[in-house]
């Protein structure tokens, strides 16, 4: 049930008047589950910015949390859960910083016990949830936000295509191999070849955990694709369990050359120009 | 219609695609490139397709078919230039293009021909395996 605006002129005067002891009470409780690992001074001024938020809103009328009326409040909400989700705070040590305003204004409230007052703090208390839901919200958001950036400079830094000799390209797979990371490394590699004139490509597979059918359909691919484009690949750094599984998978490598270490493969193809490399 | 030029260099025609491979310029591309091959007797073909966006089944076939010809008329050939984005198509596709000889660019397919084709001397391209630097650790 939305706040009605004399209940919000109330609510506004009562959290002016009480300002300090509400501002120490509401940090005393949200403090309480975060164990330390914010400093008091810290809570303290953001439960101060936060009650001038709410105060400010509830002053100028509002009566939900999305109201006009209450947009410095939802940005105060807003920074404050993506500072807590950027250094690492849970989901509900968040919201029970926004919480922990319900209590403080019930001690604030002190004894009153007839129905007026307790029907304005219920109405008040319904305002005060759906601003630790938008708080939520913003939260899950920039948690999400986090996540996509980091997979994407996962994608970013673990695919280098690196040049080993003169014609010949490696690139060292590190961690699994996906649809998405095995695209961008196909690409990023077809586009060193042409780039650089290479005619031999080492795909090594040293730091990949584990090749299921999948991860082997990728590389054949980009094998095949090199094939198309007139480069050779060799796939090295095999270790031992990979080999067992396989042959285990029944995965058939065909006529591409395979090598268990990058020396051997790099060795292979000095060889197969003419070079030789002295041990 | 668009006719795709062949153009004789040293023992090798060479044949650059700038244009749309549409069907009827692929079969009159093969048929001229065999008659060039029988009048001028070169041992090699290189086939540039490095302007190519698409690359589509017939003219995979075509290629392949053109490969086949001049094989049967003793000139290898070379298909040089594809992009990564057609070679990544053609896999997704399930074509590998049997039969066609690839290589990276142009440099790279006339050292190929060269490479086999030792005795005869293509736009005086050695075999530059013998004066390659010596390779030190």
């Amino acid at each position: 049930m939305p706040l009605s605006p004399d209940e919000a002129s109330r609510f506004a005067v009562l959290l002016e008047s009480n300002a300090e002891s509400l501002a120490a009470r509401w940090s005393e409780l949200a403090g309480a589950g975060l164990r330390g690992r914010l400093s008091g001074a810290e809570l303290l001024r953001q439960t101060r910015d936060l009650r001038t938020a709410f105060q400010q809103a509830l002053a100028a009328g509002a009566a939900d949390v999305n109201d006009e009326a209450a947009a410095e409040l939802r940005a105060q909400l807003s920074e404050l859960s993506s500072n807590r989700a950027r250094q690492g705070f849970s989901a509900t040590e968040t919201a029970i910083s926004v919480f922990a305003l319900k209590e403080a204004t019930l001690q604030v409230l002190g004894d009153a016990d007839d129905a007026a007052t307790l029907r304005d703090y219920v109405a008040f208390s319904a305002f005060v949830d759906r601003a630790a839901l938008f708080t939520f919200d913003s939260y899950v958001r920039v948690r999400e936000a986090l996540i996509s950036d980091q997979a994407e400079q996962l994608l970013e830094l673990s695919t280098p295509v690196v040049k080993l000799w003169e014609g010949v390209v490696a690139v060292p797979l590190v961690g699994t191999l996906d649809s998405a990371r095995a695209q961008v490394v196909m690409e990023r590699l077809l586009q060193t070849l042409v780039d650089t004139g290479s005619p031999y490509a080492i795909i090594d597979i040293t730091g990949v955990p584990a090749v299921d059918t999948q991860v082997a359909q990728h590389i054949l691919k980009t094998v095949v694709a090199a094939r198309l484009m007139g480069a050779d690949c060799i796939i090295s750094g095999i270790r031992p369990q990979i080999a067992q599984t396989i042959v285990a998978l029944g995965i058939e490598f065909g006529d591409i050359a395979t090598k268990a270490s990058l020396a051997d493969a790099l060795r292979y193809v000095l060889g197969k120009t003419g070079k030789r490399p002295v041990r | 219609m668009e006719r795709v030029p062949v153009l004789k260099i040293g023992e090798i025609l060479l044949v650059s695609i700038q244009i749309d491979m549409e069907d009827q310029v692929a079969l009159q591309l093969q048929e001229d490139l065999a008659e060039r091959i029988v009048a001028t007797g070169v041992r090699g073909v290189i086939i540039d397709i490095s302007a190519l966006d698409i690359v589509d089944s017939f003219v995979g076939r075509t290629l392949a078919t053109i490969a086949s010809v001049s094989r049967v008329l003793d000139a290898e050939t070379v298909v040089v230039g594809m992009r990564p984005a057609v070679a990544i198509t053609l896999v997704e596709l399930g074509l590998s293009l049997p039969g066609i000889r690839t290589a990276l660019n142009v440099d790279l397919g006339i050292a190929m021909l060269a490479r086999q084709d030792e005795d005869i001397d293509l736009l005086g391209y050695e075999d530059d395996t013998d004066q390659v630097a010596e390779t030190t650790p």
